[in-house]
């Protein structure tokens, strides 16, 4: 998938991956799609709830070579 | 949807009990909430400059994990709060774990408003020049009125 910015959060331990997700999400505009890394399981879990509560829209999510994926729109 | 709040009361000096509010006001303040911490009794520590000296201690505390069980009176010796201390934050470190100082300065940039309780700051005699700029001081209602308002609300 096409994106216009990536954020590694691997290595990472919560609240991080969430808040620097959130910091990197604000210096995009509206559209644009972030690609997130990490290797915190509780990620997965936190980037839904995340994208559910800021209405930024999580389009895809999977797993790279045992790190885990994240594809965020803008809102 | 009206902006979401959440009020917490942080009462505890100690390393671990200084995390709680700083991580869950730092992640409500990345999911777009307004968020307000009140500082009262140990928890005005984690106003202070510098937070080198936030301590954990394993006296009276048998939950914490140990690499070798200790006896209580070898936890009473001088010098094992600062190396369960160091202990600690070295593993932290090793796991991704913020610091302490990572995660308030992370608050403060995201606008979330600390609170110091007066009555506490005056009955510790602290200074407020030994606290961190861009607090506010106040009493119960202070922290009522926001409270009030909130959608969840915290004591730690």
């Amino acid at each position: 998938m096409e994106f216009n910015k990536e954020f590694d959060a691997s290595g990472l331990s919560c609240p991080l991956p969430i808040v620097k997700t959130k910091k990197a999400l604000s210096t995009m505009t509206s559209g644009q799609v972030l690609r997130v890394i990490s290797t915190d399981p509780g990620s997965v879990c936190d980037m839904a709830a995340f994208a559910e509560q800021t209405g930024n829209d999580l389009l895809e999510q999977g797993s790279e070579n045992s790190k885990f994926v994240f594809y965020l729109k803008k809102a | 949807m009206a902006t979401k709040k959440m009020a917490l009361i942080a009462t505890k000096g100690t390393l671990d009990m200084a995390y709680p509010p700083f991580i869950l006001a730092s992640t409500a303040a990345a999911l777009g909430w307004d968020v307000q911490i009140f500082f009262t009794f140990y928890g005005l520590q984690l106003l202070r400059k510098s937070l080198d000296d936030i301590k954990i201690s394993p006296l009276a505390n048998p939950a914490m994990p140990m690499p070798v069980p200790m006896p209580v009176f070898v936890q009473m010796l001088p010098g094992m709060e600062s190396m369960a201390t160091m202990m600690m934050k070295n593993k932290m470190k090793s796991k991704g774990v913020a610091s302490l100082q990572e995660l308030r300065d992370i608050c403060l940039e995201s606008d979330v408003k600390f609170v110091a309780c007066q009555m506490t700051v005056d009955l510790f005699e602290f200074k407020t020049s030994e606290f961190i700029e861009g607090i506010e001081y106040g009493g119960a209602a202070t922290f009522m009125k926001f409270a009030g308002e909130s959608d969840v609300c915290l004591f730690i």
